[in-house]
């Protein structure tokens, strides 16, 4: 669980791949890929055009019931459809368009070029942080901001500051605020404010310009016109857009905490990944990235990125192409018996917050607690517990 | 001040600031979509949507060609007989767009129509002919082209080969429309002296045979027909004594590149006056790197195939977008107006015709020929 690849160790759990081997690998799921490009076709593209309208026509519905929110069982159901169609539109279509999953279509509504979300950040930002450094760099410390997207403590070989003893504190509140911490996070709000000069480069203000037109839109449509449209429901219309985005910020949050946080994920040296080949890339998109495990409904929910294993290896791929491939992918970890990371939901989370918590205290902090509990507990056997402490 | 100038200062540009209002409060209802992303779940053909069209039929021509009857979305402005209509079709999820001539005058029940003969191995005719269907939406330009008949009458020949009666067809027919009694006679089309010549490889393969000979049968047109199973290849040097008085006639033709090179050759030999149509310009054909000219950059790089346009481009000066420059973040997209692109990783050919402006990865694709992208 630290730092690896071109690095000898115990917890090295690719050493035994000789070069040849990650070579191969990197042939066999080019083969994988290769698979998939030559059925792509009108299936593929009747789903994604199937997925948005339905999106769209929850989304329209939900709207309109909420328009008579003063009702509780209006609200309520007005209320669930607004969070799910949310989710679908962030999860399932816009992160997956903007991956360019469907421009080989052609069609331009459906392009990575032309894609705007329901989200604060806006797609031409979040396409640069997300696409091109969290999915280039994936998992390496100090490139790739996505671990702990730099106000966390996301592995033991990062240095300990006191600032980390609040982390499980910034990361709820992070989920909260989900869509406007990737915001600020795209627009690297905390290394462009940190000094004057970054604070006022034209590029900086320009974008910055740009997703504060954002988020106004965004908000003008959920907290004022909205609720304006559904007359003496206003307050209610308000509360469940509120509700709806908090929903779909505490998901999409939890889903992505599941991708590279959970126990088993490698993390990578900066210098690691100097001259890194095809093969050896593949290889830390494998060792990098966690899938969930559970039903259809669930991963669809998830936008498929519970087959985070399969789309980071080819983000590109039409997502609704992961799950028939990743027995394929499971296949090649077993046969270079490498640690195909999976769990359920609850797992998962679990197991992310867990190290959230973890990573919060100094390093052998808990086995330190502990031997001094067990000293004070039982002074007489001091020498014993210090040796293993 | 005239009292229609102050009456329409009063009512129109005060209604369409209305419009444009409520259109602007509607888009932030709606934002970061449009109003129209929702409005096409209910009405894709609607006003004011993109234009496009519904396929109500496909009738079978001969047993390679078929036309397609389109009702086409509210905004069609309609087009003139000879001219062409560009239309995109998902073929296997993939949107193609072509040029079709509208073999119909504009018709009394609104809708168009195209003839499509199939090519061998072409992927949007083989698509229209044997597997499309009616309720199918295809998406549309409005109408262009100036191979359209010359208003007010005169002598005029046609000479067609293959499906390039397509264009003349719709002429013919906005001229001498049929109607169940049979032909009908326009005093417009009095002033019309017209003799069509033909060329088919067959017969049965020949489109539009039948309604040719009925006009000819009529006595509306002189149909000259010419197959080259039975009169062999034709050549030029007949062409007088097949017209006798060409001299006095204009020519349109549209056909093969072949016979239209041909044609010029011969007309200007004779100074007689000449308009062709033609189907395909150039075959764009992959070969192995080429030059990368970059229309608002105003640079032009030759490229190998072995060297992503990116670096290329790069290498020459020219700013690019970029990202990965490994084929996974799309950081690097642009349009190619024209041209063909190898994919490095998987060697897979990416070819756009003038008008298609497909976007390409910079960084994983090699100029497989001349490219004129967008940038
Ligand atoms: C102004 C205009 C009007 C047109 N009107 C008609 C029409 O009324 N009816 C009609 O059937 N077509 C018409 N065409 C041609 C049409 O646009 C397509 O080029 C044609 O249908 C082939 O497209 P494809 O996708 O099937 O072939 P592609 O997949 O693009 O090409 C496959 C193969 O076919 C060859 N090929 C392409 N086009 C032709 C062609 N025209 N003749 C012979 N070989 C070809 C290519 O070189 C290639 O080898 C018109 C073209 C233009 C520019
Ligand atoms: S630069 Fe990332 S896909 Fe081309």
């Amino acid at each position: 669980m630290t730092v690896l690849q071109k690095k000898t160790g115990d917890d090295n759990v690719a050493a035994h791949l000789t070069p040849e081997d990650i070579e191969q690998i990197g042939v066999e799921l080019d083969a994988i890929r290769q698979s998939i490009l030559d059925q792509r076709g009108e299936r593929d593209a009747a789903y994604i055009r199937r997925v948005i309208a339905a999106q769209r026509s929850l989304e329209l519905g939900s709207r309109g019931v909420l328009l008579f929110s003063l009702f509780p069982p209006a609200w309520v159901v007005g209320t669930a459809g607004l969070a799910v169609a949310k989710i679908i539109e962030n999860m399932e279509i816009g992160h997956n368009v903007m991956h360019g999953q469907w421009d080989w279509m052609r069609d331009p509504k459906i392009h990575s070029t032309t894609w705007e979300w329901d989200n604060a950040s806006p797609s031409e930002q979040w396409k640069h942080s997300h696409n091109e450094l969290h999915h280039t760099y994936t998992n390496v410390i100090g490139k790739d901001n996505d671990l702990g997207y730099g106000i966390m403590r996301v592995d033991e070989d990062q240095r300990w500051v006191p600032f980390y003893l609040a982390q499980p504190l910034w990361n709820f509140l992070n989920a909260c605020f989900f869509e406007y911490g990737i915001a600020a996070y795209d627009l690297e709000l905390g290394k462009n404010l940190a000094s004057k000069k970054r604070r006022s480069s034209p590029e900086f203000r320009a974008r910055a310009k740009v997703t504060l037109r954002k988020i106004r839109g965004q908000m003008t449509k959920d907290y004022v016109l909205h609720p304006l449209l559904s007359g003496p429901s206003a307050l209610n219309t308000l509360g469940a857009n509120y509700v709806a985005n908090l929903v779909r910020n505490l998901w999409t949050h939890s889903v992505i905490m599941c991708g590279h946080f959970p126990d088993g994920v490698q993390t990578f040296e900066r210098r690691s990944i100097n001259g890194e080949t095809r093969g050896e890339w593949y290889l830390r998109q494998m060792l990098g990235s966690a899938n969930i495990s559970g039903s259809k409904a669930m991963h669809f929910m998830t936008g498929n990125l519970s087959h985070q294993v399969e789309h980071h290896l080819f983000p590109d791929l039409p997502s609704n192409r992961y799950a028939e491939i990743a027995p394929q992918v499971l296949a090649l970890f077993e046969k270079y018996d490498l640690p195909y990371v999976t769990g359920s939901l609850p797992r998962q989370v679990g197991s992310a917050w867990k190290k959230v918590v973890r990573l919060s205290l100094p390093n052998g902090f808990g086995a330190k607690a502990q031997a001094t509990v067990l000293q004070l507990a039982r002074p007489g056997r001091r020498d014993g517990q210090s040796a293993a402490a | 001040m005239s009292l229609t100038g102050s009456l329409l200062r009063a009512t129109g540009p005060r209604g369409s600031l209305l419009r444009d209002r409520a259109m602007r409060l509607a888009e932030r209802v709606t934002t970061p979509l449009l109003p129209a992303d929702y409005l096409d779940l209910f009405d894709p053909l609607r006003a004011g949507a993109d234009l496009r069209g519904r396929i109500v039929a496909v009738e079978p021509e001969t047993r390679d060609a078929a036309t397609i009857v389109i009702r086409p979305g509210a905004d069609w402005a309609g087009h003139r007989p000879g001219q062409y209509v560009r239309i995109g079709v998902d073929v296997d999820g993939v949107r193609l767009w072509r040029a079709y001539s509208l073999t119909h005058g504009p018709r009394p029940d609104g809708h168009i129509s195209i003839t499509v003969k199939a090519v061998p191995d072409g992927l949007v005719s083989n698509h229209l002919v044997r597997s499309s269907r009616p309720g199918t939406l295809v998406h549309l330009e409005q109408a262009a082209g100036d191979f359209v008949l010359p208003t007010g009458g005169g002598k005029l020949l046609f000479v067609t080969a293959g499906s390039g009666i397509t264009p003349v067809i719709g002429m013919l027919r906005n001229l001498f429309p049929v109607a169940d009694s049979g032909v009908v006679r326009l005093a417009r089309s009095a002033d019309y002296d017209i003799t069509v010549v033909h060329v088919a490889p067959r017969e049965p393969d020949s489109i539009f045979i039948a309604n040719l000979r009925a006009l000819d049968e009529a006595g509306l047109i002189r149909l000259v027909a010419r197959y080259s199973d039975v009169h062999g290849r034709l050549d030029l040097g007949e062409l007088d004594s097949l017209v006798p008085d060409l001299s006095e006639r204009t020519t349109f033709a549209c056909g093969p590149s072949g016979l239209l090179e041909a044609l010029e050759a011969h007309h200007a030999e004779r100074g007689l006056t000449l308009l062709t149509e033609q189907f395909r310009v150039a075959t764009i054909v992959a070969g192995e790197g080429g030059t990368v000219s970059f229309a608002k950059t105003g640079t032009t790089v030759e490229a190998d195939g072995a060297t992503p346009i990116l670096d290329a481009a790069e290498e020459a000066g020219v700013l690019m977008p970029s990202g990965c420059r490994m084929g996974i973040c799309y950081g690097c997209v642009l349009p190619m107006r024209e041209g063909a692109v190898r994919d490095l990783r998987t060697g897979e050919v990416t070819v756009a015709e003038p008008g298609d402006g497909v976007k390409i990865q910079t960084c994983i694709n090699a100029a497989a020929g001349a490219c004129d992208l967008d940038h």
